[in-house]
Formats: C-alpha cells, sequence, structure tokens
C-alpha cells in the first residue's frame, strides 16, 4: 500500500512536466495511478471477502508512536474502490472537460493525484494519527483544488471556507484521536477496536471525533461549505464531494461504528443531525436553479441519510449503509459529470435556461435519467436495492430491537427515512426534468457537440448501477464481512431487488407517490413561507471571521506603527531593562561590582579616547553628509590606535584599512546625494532620541565597567602562544587563530563577505538579467579597444579632461605594483609578523582603490580585468579547498601541516598548509573591495554618463508611482 | 581585577552617539550610527580582554606580557564582516536614493493603512467587505 502512495507521489511531481508537454490529455495518464490502486484492491477481492484484511507496517516515527500501518479490511477495500476506480474516471473525464489552453493545469492534475493519494492513504491507514495526516491531506489538497481559480473572488471564499471548517473539525478530531490513543495505549486503529478503552475521557473524545467527521461529511450545522465549494470546477465537485473527499466523515463513522456506536451520546449526536442534515438538503436542492447546486444540495441530503445508516450501528443497517454508499458514489459523481457537460456544450446551468436537450443530447440524457433513478431508487438500479435494504433495517420493530431506542424514537426516524426519501425522489426528477425536458414556451437550449469521449466516464458510472442493481444479491458476499463486526440483529436482511411484497417496498411505493406529489407542488412548497429558516451555522462563521479580523486590525494596528525609528526606540529601551536589573541587583544586593579600577593604561590612550569621544559627538550633531562621515571615520581611526595601545597591531592596521576603504565606499555614494541631511521637522522626537540615546549610553557604560572587571579566570588563550608555534607553525598569534585555532570561524565570515559582495553588485547592477553584455565586461572591452594605441597612459583619453590629474595618475602606476607587491608580502609574512590574509587583501583592495580614483573605471577595468565574483568566489573555493586536502591527507578539516627545507641560497623554508586558506581570505576580501569598487563606484559612473540613470529612473518611477496611486483609489484615498 | 575608565567612557560615548544617528529616518546617519556601534562593540571587547600588553608575536613579547589574542582575532573578523555589511547597506541606501530621491526611511504604508482600518472599525481582510458589498 506504500508502494501506491508512492505511485501517487510520483505521478503528481510529474503531472506539470506532462501537462506542459502533452496538453490535458495528460490526465489519461496521470488517471493510471488511482486506476493502479483501484486494480490492486480489485485483485485483493479474494482475502477480503473472506473476512480476512490485507495488512503492511513499517516504522516511521515510532517514539511518537506514528507508524505507517496499513489495513485494508471490506470497510477500507469498499473504499478504495470507491476512491481510485472514481478518482481514474474523473481524471480520465478531466481530459475532455478542460482545454490545453487551461491555466494552472499542471498543477490542478497534480495536486488531484496528490488528493486521491491521500484518500487512498485515509481509508487504509491503521493507525490514528496516520489516519490524521491523511485527513488533513486531503483538506489542503481540497483547499487548492476549490481555488483552482484564484482570480475569483468567490473561488477564495469558498475555498477558504472549506479549509476553516473542515480544519476546525479537524483539530477537535485530533484532540480526539489523541485522548482515544492515549487511553488505549496505543494508537494502532484494529487494536483499539477490538479492545476499546472506556470512561467518560473516551466519550468526550467521541464527541470531539464525531465533530470532525460530521464537519468533514458537511452535516448539520457544518453543511453550509459544500454548496459554496460548488465555486470549484466541476469534476473536482464530482469527484471530492460527491463520491471521495466528504465521504471521509461517513467513512470514519462506519469504521468506529462498530465498536462505539452504542456508547451514549454517539447516535443522540449523528441520528438527528443526520436526519435533519438529509430532510433540509433535501428541501433546499427543489429550491435551486442551478443544476450544480441543486445536485449539491442532494449530497448534503445525501451525506445526512449515510450517516445516519452507517452511524446507528446496527448488522442490517451496516449491509445496507455500505451499498448506500457505494450507490451514491456511482450515481451522484456520475450526474456530478453530466452538469460538467450540459455546462460545456451549452454554457449555462441555469435550469430556467435549459430546454429540449433531451433531443439534442440524447446519450447524456440517458445517462442522466439512470444516475436520476438510481438517486430515486427505481430498481433495477442498484440505489433501488440499496434503499430497500435501507428501509427494511429501519423498520421500527428492528431498530428498537437492535439499539434499545424506544418506539417513539424508532418511528421518528422511519418517518425521517421515508419523508427524505420523498424530497430525493422530488428533487431527482426536477434534475432530469429542468436540464432535459421541452419546457412549455421555450426554445430549444442551443448546445455545442462535445466529444464522443466526453460522456463515456459518467456512462461507466450509471452502467455500474445497473450491474451493481442487478446483480446485488450476488455483490452482498463482499460486503457481508463489514456487517459481520456488528452483533447479530433480529432479523437478517439481504440486499437484492425482489424480496416480495414486503412492509419495506410498500414505504419504498409511498416514497415514490409523495415524491412525485412534491415535485407537482414543488412551487407551493418550497416558496418561502414553508421553508424554516435553516439551522444555518454560516453566520456564525462569517461573524467569528470578522471579529478575528477585527481584533487583528486593532492590535496590529496598536503595535505596528510601521515607523523604524520606534520600533528600533522600543527594542532598544526593552534591551536596557534587563541588563539594568540585573546589574543594579548585582551592584547593590550582590556587592560584585568591581571595586578597582584604573583610569587610563597609558596617558596617551586617554588622549586618544578624547579626540575618539568628541570626533563621534560631533559626527552625531553634523548637518552635513560629508562631516558626518569623515567624522566618524576620525572615531574609527582613534580606536584603531586605541588598539594599537593596546598592544593589538593586527587589530590596529585592519581598523585603519577598512576605516579608509569605508569613508571612501561611503564618499562614493554620497556624491549622488544632497550635501545636507533633509531638516528634521519635530524637535520632541529629537530630545526623545536624544533621551533614549542617553540611557542606552549609560546602560552600556555600566556594562563596560562590570565587564572590565569581570575576567577572574585564566583565559583559554593562555596556551595559544605556544600552540600556534607548536602546533600552528606561526609566531603571529593572532593570525594562527585566524587559520588554524578557530579557523571555522574565518571560514563562516569570509562566507558571509561572499554573501555582502553579492548583494551590492545585485542591488547596483540591475540591467545584466536583461540578456546584455554584462557592464563589467563591456567596460574592459572598450578600455581595450582604446589602449590599442599603446600610449603609456591610454585610458586618460577615456575621462573627461577636465576632472584628471595627470600627476595623480603618473604616481599612481607608479606605485600600484608596489603596493601589489606589499600586500603578498604582509600575506605571506602575516604567519609570523603583523599581517595575513585579511590585511593583506586589505592592502591590495586600496591598491585598487587608488587605481580607480586616478583614472576612473576604465582604469580599474584594465587594473583588474577580471569578473570581481570570480575573485570572490574563488577565494571561497581556495579557502575551502584547503580544509579539504588537508581532510583527504589524513588530518582534520583546516588542520595545519608544516613542511620545511633548506633552499640554497634562501637557507631553511618553512610551509604552514594554512598559507593557502589565508591565500583564500586574500582573494575574498580583494574581490570584496573590487566589487564595491565596481559597483559603487564604475557601475554608478556609467548610470550617470550614459544617462541611463534617466531610463531607469523612469522606469522605476512608473512602478512606484502605479502603486502610490492604485493604493489611495482601492482604499479611498489615503496618502 | 580591575577596570579601564577612560575605554569605559569611549565606549559609552560611541553608542550612545551611535543610537542617536540609528534612531535618524536618514539611512546614511543610520549606517554612520552603526559604525560607532560597532567600533564601541569592539572597544569593548578590547576592554574586557584585560590590560593592555605586547603584541602577541612568539619571540617578540614574553607570552605572560601579551595582550590576549583570542578577542583580537574575533575583533579582526568583526572588523572585516561589518566592512561588508556597511557597504551592502551604502549600496541599498543608493538604491533608495535612485527610487524615491532621498534615502529616509519612510513609514511604512501598508501600516498606516491598518491603522486606518482599525479606526474605522473594518477589518483587515479585503474579502469580507467585498462579500459584505455583494
Amino acid at each position: 500500500m506504500l508502494q501506491l502512495l508512492v505511485v501517487h507521489l510520483v505521478a503528481a511531481m510529474v503531472a506539470p512536466g506532462l501537462v506542459r508537454a502533452i496538453g490535458s490529455r495528460a490526465m489519461l495518464l496521470l488517471a493510471l495511478a488511482p486506476a493502479s490502486a483501484a486494480v490492486w484492491a480489485f485483485a485483493q477481492t479474494s482475502t477480503v471477502a473472506d473476512g480476512r484484511a490485507v495488512e503492511q507496517s513499517s516504522a516511521w516515527i515510532h517514539t511518537l508512536g506514528l507508524d505507517l500501518d496499513f489495513r485494508m479490511a471490506t470497510l477500507s477495500w469498499v473504499m478504495v474502490l470507491l476512491v481510485s476506480g472514481v478518482g481514474a474516471l474523473v481524471l480520465a473525464y478531466c481530459a475532455f472537460y478542460f482545454g490545453d489552453g487551461e491555466r494552472g493545469l499542471g498543477q490542478f492534475g497534480a495536486v488531484f493525484v496528490a488528493f486521491a493519494g491521500a484518500m487512498f492513504g485515509l481509508v487504509v491507514a491503521d493507525d490514528l494519527l496516520l489516519l490524521y495526516v491523511f485527513w488533513e491531506l486531503t483538506t489542503v489538497t481540497s483547499y487548492l483544488l476549490i481555488g483552482h481559480n484564484p482570480e475569483r473572488g468567490v473561488n477564495r471564499r469558498a475555498a477558504m471556507q472549506a479549509l476553516l471548517v473542515t480544519t476546525l473539525g479537524g483539530l477537535a478530531m485530533l484532540v480526539g484521536l489523541i485522548i482515544i490513543g492515549q487511553t488505549a495505549g496505543t494508537y494502532t486503529i484494529s487494536e483499539i477496536l477490538a479492545d476499546p478503552p472506556s470512561g467518560s475521557l473516551v466519550t468526550a473524545a467521541l464527541v470531539l471525533v464525531l465533530i470532525g467527521a460530521l464537519s468533514k461529511s458537511a452535516l448539520i450545522p457544518f453543511h453550509f461549505w459544500l454548496p459554496s465549494a460548488m465555486a470549484a470546477p466541476t469534476p473536482v465537485s464530482a469527484y471530492l464531494h460527491a463520491a471521495a473527499m466528504v465521504k471521509a466523515g461517513v467513512y470514519l463513522l462506519a469504521l468506529l461504528a462498530p465498536t462505539f456506536a452504542a456508547t451514549v451520546p454517539w447516535r443522540a449526536i449523528v441520528i438527528p443531525l443526520g436526519l435533519a442534515t438529509m430532510i433540509l438538503g433535501g428541501f433546499t436542492a427543489l429550491r435551486q436553479t442551478d443544476l450544480k447546486l441543486l445536485v449539491a444540495y442532494g449530497t448534503v441530503s445525501q451525506l445526512g441519510f449515510l450517516a445516519v445508516v452507517l452511524g446507528i450501528g446496527t448488522r442490517a443497517a451496516a449491509l445496507a449503509g455500505l451499498a448506500m454508499l457505494v450507490a451514491h458514489s456511482l450515481f451522484k459523481a456520475g450526474l456530478f459529470l453530466v452538469v460538467g457537460i450540459i455546462d460545456k456544450a451549452t454554457g449555462t446551468r441555469e435550469l430556467p435556461e435549459l430546454s429540449g436537450l433531451r433531443h439534442q443530447m440524447p446519450g447524456v440524457f440517458w445517462i442522466a435519467l439512470v444516475s436520476a433513478a438510481s438517486m430515486a431508487g427505481l430498481p433495477p438500479l442498484v440505489g433501488f436495492a440499496a434503499k430497500e435494504a435501507v428501509l427494511e433495517a429501519f423498520l421500527p420493530a428492528m431498530i428498537e430491537h437492535d439499539t434499545g431506542i424506544g418506539a417513539l424514537g424508532a418511528w421518528l426516524e422511519l418517518a425521517g427515512i421515508v419523508v427524505g426519501t420523498a424530497l430525493t425522489v422530488a428533487y431527482s426528477i426536477r434534475f432530469v426534468w429542468g436540464a432535459f425536458a421541452d419546457k412549455p414556451g421555450m426554445a430549444a437550449t442551443e448546445a455545442k457537440a462535445v466529444s464522443t469521449w466526453f460522456p463515456v466516464w459518467p456512462a461507466i458510472l450509471a452502467a455500474g448501477g445497473v450491474v451493481l442493481g442487478v446483480w446485488s444479491r450476488a455483490a452482498e458476499v463482499f460486503v457481508e464481512p463489514y456487517a459481520a463486526e456488528f452483533p447479530p440483529g433480529e432479523e437478517e436482511i439481504h440486499l437484492g431487488l425482489w424480496h416480495g411484497f414486503t412492509p419495506a417496498l410498500g414505504l419504498s411505493v409511498l416514497a415514490l407517490a409523495g415524491g412525485a406529489a412534491v415535485f407537482w407542488w414543488r412551487r407551493v412548497l418550497t416558496s418561502r413561507r414553508y421553508l424554516p429558516k435553516l439551522l444555518n451555522a454560516e453566520v456564525l462563521y462569517v461573524a467569528s471571521l470578522r471579529g478575528t479580523e477585527r481584533v487583528a486590525a486593532d492590535v496590529t494596528g496598536a503595535t505596528q506603527r510601521g515607523s523604524v525609528p520606534v520600533y528600533l526606540g522600543v527594542i532598544l529601551l526593552v534591551a536596557m531593562a534587563v541588563p539594568t536589573v540585573g546589574g543594579l541587583r548585582a551592584g547593590l544586593v550582590d556587592q560584585s561590582w568591581p571595586d578597582q579600577f584604573r583610569w587610563w593604561d597609558s596617558p596617551a590612550q586617554f588622549a586618544v579616547g578624547i579626540v575618539v569621544a568628541l570626533a563621534a559627538v560631533f559626527a552625531a550633531r553634523s548637518r552635513r553628509r560629508l562631516k558626518a562621515v569623515i567624522l566618524v571615520g576620525v572615531a574609527g581611526y582613534g580606536a584603531g590606535v586605541l588598539f594599537f595601545l593596546h598592544g593589538a597591531p593586527d587589530l590596529a592596521f585592519t581598523q585603519l584599512l577598512v576605516e579608509t576603504v569605508t569613508i571612501i565606499a561611503f564618499v562614493l555614494v554620497l556624491r549622488r546625494m544632497p550635501a545636507y541631511f533633509s531638516d528634521r521637522p519635530l524637535t520632541g522626537e529629537r530630545w526623545v532620541r536624544v533621551a533614549i540615546a542617553t540611557i542606552v549610553a549609560v546602560v552600556v557604560a555600566g556594562l563596560t565597567f562590570v565587564a572590565g572587571g569581570a575576567r577572574i579566570h585564566l583565559p583559554v588563550s593562555e596556551v595559544f602562544p605556544q600552540q600556534a608555534y607548536d602546533v600552528g607553525g606561526g609566531e603571529n598569534v593572532v593570525n594562527v587563530v585566524l587559520v588554524d585555532i578557530r579557523a571555522w570561524d574565518t571560514l563562516g565570515e569570509i562566507s558571509v563577505l561572499v554573501v555582502a559582495a553579492t548583494g551590492i553588485a545585485s542591488v547596483i547592477f540591475l540591467r545584466s538579467r536583461r540578456g546584455k553584455l554584462l557592464p563589467s565586461r563591456q567596460l574592459l572591452e572598450t578600455a581595450r579597444r582604446r589602449s590599442r594605441d599603446r600610449a603609456w597612459l591610454p585610458v586618460g583619453k577615456a575621462t573627461d579632461a577636465s576632472t584628471r590629474s595627470v600627476i595623480f595618475e603618473v604616481v599612481t602606476r607608479l606605485i600600484f605594483h608596489v603596493i601589489v607587491l606589499y600586500s603578498i608580502y604582509l600575506l605571506f609574512a602575516g604567519h609570523n609578523n603583523p599581517g595575513g590574509g585579511f590585511i593583506g587583501g586589505l592592502v591590495a583592495g586600496l591598491a585598487l582603490v587608488v587605481r580607480y580614483l586616478a583614472g576612473g573605471r576604465y582604469e580599474l577595468a584594465i587594473a583588474a580585468p577580471v569578473a570581481a565574483g570570480g575573485i570572490v568566489g574563488g577565494g571561497l573555493v581556495i579557502a575551502v579547498g584547503t580544509g579539504l586536502v588537508t581532510m583527504l591527507a589524513g588530518g582534520g578539516m583546516l588542520e595545519s601541516f608544516i613542511f620545511e627545507w633548506n633552499v640554497p641560497l634562501f637557507g631553511q623554508v618553512k610551509l604552514v598548509t594554512s598559507l593557502f586558506f589565508d591565500i583564500g581570505v586574500y582573494f575574498v576580501v580583494v574581490g570584496l573591495v573590487l566589487d564595491m569598487l565596481r559597483s559603487l563606484g564604475a557601475e554608478v559612473d556609467r548610470q550617470l554618463e550614459a544617462g541611463s540613470e534617466v531610463e531607469s529612473e523612469s522606469e522605476v518611477d512608473t512602478e512606484n508611482n502605479s502603486v502610490h496611486q492604485d493604493v489611495p483609489a482601492r482604499f479611498g484615498g489615503v496618502s | 581585577m580591575n577596570t579601564n575608565v577612560t575605554l569605559t567612557l569611549v565606549v559609552a560615548v560611541l553608542v550612545g552617539t551611535g543610537v542617536y544617528l540609528l534612531l535618524e529616518r536618514a539611512l546614511t546617519r543610520v549606517v554612520l550610527g552603526i559604525v560607532l556601534i560597532g567600533n564601541a562593540a569592539n572597544v569593548l571587547l578590547i576592554l574586557a580582554s584585560g590590560p593592555a600588553g605586547g603584541p602577541p608575536l612568539v619571540g617578540v613579547t614574553e607570552p605572560d606580557r601579551m595582550s590576549d589574542p583570542l578577542p583580537q582575532a574575533l575583533i579582526l573578523t568583526a572588523i572585516v564582516i561589518a566592512f561588508g555589511s556597511i557597504a551592502f547597506v551604502l549600496a541599498m541606501a543608493y538604491r533608495s536614493w535612485q527610487v524615491n530621491r532621498s534615502d529616509d526611511v519612510k513609514d511604512d504604508f501598508e501600516d498606516a493603512l491598518v491603522r486606518r482600518r482599525a479606526r474605522l472599525d473594518e477589518s483587515a481582510n479585503t474579502d469580507l467587505d467585498e462579500r459584505d458589498r455583494q
């Protein structure tokens, strides 16, 4: 059974491709998946008819008690045949229902097959939780199928309604299932049914499970979602809302009934609700003018009927109910498919617009007639055999004896069923009459010719009804084992067309006559005056949905102010609250604040600290962009000097270089922006900012003070100097930490750099996506073309003479290679002296920066004639590759190996493999700087020069405007 | 173990000015605020790594006189990462300017709409209201 599920899954996955390749005929191939399940079930007939079950089990999430347990006994066998057989027919029908141009057909096919698979899993699952998983899978797939055409608001709402109602029921059911599973000590359904738990907890659980089953099968008070769901394409209605999904609830009732039907609230819930649904559904069906809604309300009615018959829990009713289940699937799916054909041929489903179709579509007419006759319960169809059995099973004497229900209750049940059956007869007649009859005073409706294959599939279903009807007596043996699960009743009943002149036959005739009468006087009977206001949960549904939405709007409106400063302010203040409380506690209660402090490590530190602080304050006050940037740069340089004074030369070096590159990045961006920040309108807001900043500063000062005194244990780095030299083979401990001891951190970090570099390029280079030549490549070609005359400063010609400085260009050319060489020296020397991949990479990047500043983008293209992305990616590859090679060499990932040789002239040469890792780092950093220059420098230049700015702006502006014009119109002019 | 007052104050001033800039609307200022806060965090780490010492180079400084190398390595990566992310945010600021002619972070339009709907006692889902109108 697991294999069959996999078949469905695979079919669902290939469906979109298949539909793309061969159009709607792909549905015929997809139909093979459910067909295979039906054939498999058919092959198991002899086993199941013997009363044995087909079982399969494999472990899944065993600790949760959730295993892939499957079991197919008679009930499941019937369901598999129906679900998979009808599923295959409906899928085949889809091949003719949809045109090749149908939008989203691939997805539709995939979801449809997935649904069929989920339904198959649902009916063979032998584990409560597994059953629930499939149950919800059918809910989700049905949501997608109802919303097949999501542009229509009706479809969206119907899909959402079906989803919410059935999921609500499903959740209630899950709670019930868990209670039952925990009480029973097992989740295996067959074991629970064999040895049922009991007690008030189980009673409550049963009620919850019933809520799930009733909501799925659209019984009152949950019935309203089913007619809405008719917004789905007709094949979906035929399958999900007639043959398959809605039967899941009935199936669950039938599955549990042998064991639990006698538990007290069961019958009191199922039978009244079922009968009410049957009668009110039938009544409403008489009032519909849309053929599909007529059949839909008919389905609601019949589901109520099935729930009563299968839920009452007697042996006779079980046999009759199973027959009814089969009959209903055959005729109801067939009728839906007929509606689909009429819809496609005439373009309408409205009764008042249809007339005379009998002559134009005789084949379809006969199919509809046979199906409707089965629905109405006419011999020799299976619907008749089933209904006869039901009436017999519900004779008051039988019910009183088998269930202990009192005489009044038994008579009421019978009366309800007869009334419901009469209504069924009436709307069956109305369906055939309304769709096919010649109506007085109406011209015949025009009908387009449909494919000859189109009506074949409902014809098969109708024929099934005839065959099973005629041979109902013989077919009884196949369903007998299910009935045998119930205790023997007062009297055995049998399926068949003729049992003699029995009371059941009399009731049957009564129902037929009554139905004909109701049809005759339908206008009088169904006028609004007589119709009881439907016990309707839809009002409640809408009200609760609306209430939730309102609360959501209020809460969102109150908390989501949409202002980043407000969010940040709130976050910061909350983040400060905890350390403040903790810090005060530590200081006042535990007395654990540092009691000693020093003013500074050296007087120079104090002097630099003052510079940093002043620069930061002035930067915050500055109204000029450039001034603010430079002052922040000063603070950064100051921090670098502080690092140096602390005894961290690598750090100081890095900080100074990064600060320089950062300033250049800022300047490159700022040249496009106004020189001054925009004026701030509210001064009050500014004081709030000052207050928040002060609070945060004070708390952080306290934190810093405590943190500085918190170093009371031996640091882990105590042994680093020794390890660095012995294991890492380097004298610069910081560098060894980076490339060896904590190399994983560094690897993660350069990965972040790669992402940042990619991000920068993708924000700025907007045009490469359109398939044009990549700008950098274009640039290089232009630069090369212009340098063919072999002048020494060739690309100078490409730049505007008024902005050039020849001296700067010449000096740059002279020192560029020296700087690059120096960066390589730093890279190699970094293991023993200050330097390394980061510092070397930054120095090389600065060399490129200088080149760009002197000669513009063409000069940059000549200086680095490679793609920045390639350098960044190559660097990462080298770094990771180093780690992989050390692993292949038998070491750990990124473990260092040390080689030493005696080379003539050079003397002792020592090579540590972590050098290669550092080379990777070097390239990543160079690539990042180059990427920044290419994006924020060269590309912005190009956009400026080419005037393409105008183009890209106008394009963006239209986008922007359309949003702003659209929204106010939609919401009544807010801005 | 005692603590360093100068560095404490440097950290406090950097954080205070950084937060002040962070709460601004101009994206340039926000980025500058992040830079300042980043520097503050690095100085805080240095401060917490103990007293000043010699550079952690074997052979140059005796191990017991060295400054702690581990926080230095961590800060070094932090500096470079900060550069990468700042360059990225700058690219976004440029893009924002390109689109809006301003690098100000605007209030979210949709949020304002939600507030308006809440005031009018409407639900947040337009589908439901459409249903009423039908």
